[in-house]
């Protein structure tokens, strides 16, 4: 590609802006304690260098952290008025907005994620949210909810947006006026371990937000605390599901936010090049790392040749490289395991006799990395139609008529998100109808907003996050 | 010589008919007193899953009718329970030994309760949904959708704690599968005699009498049911074993309240808890 005149050149990002300790601990209390455990590694999955050694914390650390936000609760954070909760809030958005830059580095250093995501996608999403939030703490008597806390939420994040899923648990979590332990996912602690300091420097009262290291073991251990009141997860279904096993017969309230399959269907008459970049966003943003990912595609069979050639033509132009490089579309794939994942469903594809193409690009020698590839002649039988792939892989199945589509696009266990595209505008509210997915996106896909609820059906979870909806998981309630 | 009475085979209550248990199967029905009531068919799991077809086959023509034909299908109910109500009156004074005025209490309640509920059809997504102010040139909208196909443990409250746990539901458009009060099952079986001459499309409501502890398991654990209601569900490791059951496919759960008072006005939470929200992002542009 070196011949290629319209190459960019090189355009990294500083990481002189973050500091990087070489070992972290845990955050409890209010202060950063090392564990009783032992430590992990966590490494930039773009070069495989190692970045910091952290605490794994175990049942006794745990128990510590559950400790100190329920004394947070009782003492502080439940007797505090919300005017006074929403002002650490605001605290907590405009750090985050200072910090930006910081954060945004830090979290493609961690995650592989390009740094336009990170910068102007992940980070001011967070800080929005966080802003948002600050203003229910005080106006949750109009929530239709009530206004009473739960107590301790014990919160497990993933690694596809590490700093977004800890703003979407911590911040409706503190705005109702409980106290939280939160568990990043293991291969992506760093920003929540900046976040610490950002409560540290908002002087948010110790025991507030504990944030625990670890790996499934931890998660386990906050998930069955018995005096968590709360449990927010978001991640696989299969861990989503041993978790409503393992609170089964206990007060807990629980909110999943699980894995999808999503639909994304292009009618013939949809505006074509707007829904090429639709679904290149759908499936391509954050390497495909999204539950909501628009995995399949739906394209109507009398325009499936010309979606195609444009998809295609589209794809050759993804540039992947470097996450901290201010061109690059796709960044690297979070871990060594996600990506033995991606390859294994990805060989499953082609045995069962899908079509497969790869944009053509080269793949760094070191780090984890996948070209963005699409299946063609996909079967709704495959395992690539109905497992959840979680990378850059894209299915294509076409269809005749909208009830086709429909009833393609709700075969499936899960209910997350799904697109529509085309130019009907009563085709566009009746497929909006039949879909059964928690997000719908007409004419667009992947929007987000601290706004907006997200959270799916079947088995893609229960719950909602954002918005008015998303207290409903941290308050008891008119009626317990 | 006194005319002998013709008495009702009391059967279950699926798809709008109302056959036998497959089974074959019957269990004495006691009186207050412990005197023959009748035999109760006794279902099976064969029954439960001949119910949940019924159900998910009603589900999408009962989704999908306006807000306003649900309210007045179960405004309907209430006319005609209304209109049977000495009936009613007898069997809960015989089944339950209530008094003649606690009876015509229950089923005062329970005709208000669906003309309430019958209501909320065309009002809860006004409550419950909200446009949403996004940071960006987009229409978006959160509207409430029914679960699915919801299985109910029924509380023993026979007439007025069964329409309690089932009016909430199919106003909102869910259909269901619910197991009636296993020592009064019978009044249920002729609230479904209402419920069948009331407009109500075969299938939005099943009913089946028999075994909590053998019939409920199967529903917990049906792949094609996305919730289930223990609400009257008494013994605490059964309920434990049918919430893990339920994680199978993620069905949305609500914890047992066996105790509940349900002269007392509920609130919202019984039509919210099986409800979905949807949230539709459109561009905003010329």
């Amino acid at each position: 590609m070196t011949d290629n005149i319209f190459d960019y050149a090189p355009a990294p990002e500083s990481r002189a802006i973050v500091d990087i300790k070489p070992s972290y601990g845990l955050f409890i209390d209010g202060e950063f304690v090392d564990g009783n455990g032992s430590a992990f590694k966590t490494i930039n999955p773009a070069t495989e260098e190692v970045l910091a050694e952290v605490a794994e914390a175990d049942d006794a650390d745990v128990d510590a952290a559950v400790k100190a936000a329920r004394r947070a609760y009782t003492r502080v954070w439940s007797r505090m008025s919300g005017a006074e909760r929403a002002k650490y809030l605001y605290r907590i958005a405009r750090i985050i907005q200072e910090r930006g830059r910081e954060l945004a580095v830090l979290e493609s250093i961690d995650n592989g994620k390009p740094i336009k995501e990170s910068r102007d996608v992940d980070v001011p999403i967070v800080a929005a949210h966080f802003f948002y939030y600050a203003g229910w703490a005080d106006k949750l008597q109009y929530s239709g909810y009530g206004s009473t806390p739960l107590g301790v939420a014990g919160q497990v994040i993933p690694w596809n947006f590490p700093l977004l899923m800890l703003a979407w648990k911590i911040a409706p979590a503190l705005a109702c006026g409980n106290t939280v332990v939160l568990k990043p996912a293991e291969t992506t602690p760093l920003t929540a371990l900046l976040f610490a300091e950002i409560c540290q420097q908002a002087d948010l009262p110790p025991g507030v937000v504990n944030i625990v290291t670890g790996a499934g073991e931890t998660g386990r251990a906050i998930v069955s605390h018995p005096d968590v009141d709360k449990v927010a997860f978001t991640g696989s279904t299969e861990v989503g599901k041993a978790i409503a096993r393992a609170v089964a017969g206990s007060d807990k309230k629980v909110t999943l936010e699980l894995g999808g399959k999503a639909a994304n269907i292009v009618f013939d008459d949809a505006p074509l090049d707007q829904a090429v970049e639709g679904i290149v966003n759908g499936i391509f943003f954050n390497q495909g790392h999204v539950c909501c990912a628009g995995s399949r595609l739906l394209v109507q069979e009398s325009v499936a040749d010309e979606v195609m050639d444009r998809l295609k033509r589209r794809m050759a132009t993804l540039r992947l490289g470097d996450p901290l490089d201010k061109n690059t579309d796709v960044g690297a794939i979070n871990s060594a395991e996600q990506l033995a994942k991606i390859r294994e469903l990805s060989e499953i594809g082609e045995n069962e006799g899908a079509e497969r193409w790869s944009a053509p690009c080269d793949l760094p020698a070191n780090g984890y990395w996948f070209a963005p590839t699409v299946f063609t002649g996909v079967s709704q039988a495959h395992r690539i139609a109905r497992e959840e792939i979680f990378g850059p892989v894209l299915s294509v199945l076409t269809f005749r008529t909208p009830s086709e589509a429909v009833e393609k696009a709700n075969n499936t266990p899960f209910g997350l998100s799904a697109g529509v595209w085309t130019d009907k505008g009563s085709r566009i509210l009746s497929m909006a109808n039949r879909l059964r997915a928690g997000v719908v996106w007409a004419n667009t896909f992947n929007k987000f907003d601290p706004t907006s609820p997200f959270g799916g059906y079947k088995e893609s979870g229960y719950g909602r996050e954002g918005g008015r909806h998303g207290l409903e998981g941290y308050l008891k309630g008119a009626d317990s | 010589m006194s005319r002998i009475d013709v008495r009702k085979t009391y059967k279950l209550y699926i798809g709008g008919q109302f056959p036998r248990s497959e089974s074959g199967r019957s269990y004495i029905v006691n009186d207050a007193k412990g005197r023959l009531l009748a035999n109760a068919a006794q279902a099976s799991r064969k029954d439960a899953r001949d119910a949940v077809v019924a159900a998910r086959a009603a589900f999408g023509g009962w989704s999908g009718k306006t807000a306003y034909n649900r309210a007045q299908v179960v405004y309907r109910i209430a006319e005609v329970l209304e209109g049977r109500r000495e009936q009613f009156e007898a069997e809960l004074r015989a089944a339950e030994g209530v008094s003649a005025a606690k009876a015509r209490t229950y089923v005062d309640a329970a005709v208000d309760r669906l003309v309430w509920y019958a209501g909320w059809a065309d009002k809860i997504t006004q409550v419950v949904g909200n446009a949403n102010p996004v940071a960006g040139p987009f229409f978006n909208l959160s509207s409430p959708e029914p679960s699915g196909v919801i299985a109910v443990v029924a509380p023993r409250g026979a007439l007025l704690g069964l329409v309690s746990v089932v009016a909430p539901l199919i106003i909102t458009g869910n259909t269901v599968v619910v197991i009636a009060s296993e020592d009064n099952p019978l009044t249920a079986i002729t609230l479904g005699e209402v419920m069948a001459t009331s407009d109500l499309p075969g299938g939005v409501v099943n009913v089946l009498t028999g075994s909590v502890a053998e019939i409920a398991p199967w529903l917990a654990s049906h792949m094609d049911v996305n919730g289930i209601d223990l609400t009257g569900v008494a013994d605490a490791a059964l309920a434990t074993e049918l919430e893990v059951a339920a994680a199978d496919n993620l069905k949305r759960v609500r914890r047992p309240a066996p105790d509940t008072d349900w002269l007392v006005e509920p609130d919202l939470d019984r039509m919210t808890r099986f409800l979905e929200t949807k949230t539709v992002w459109h561009p905003i542009g010329v």
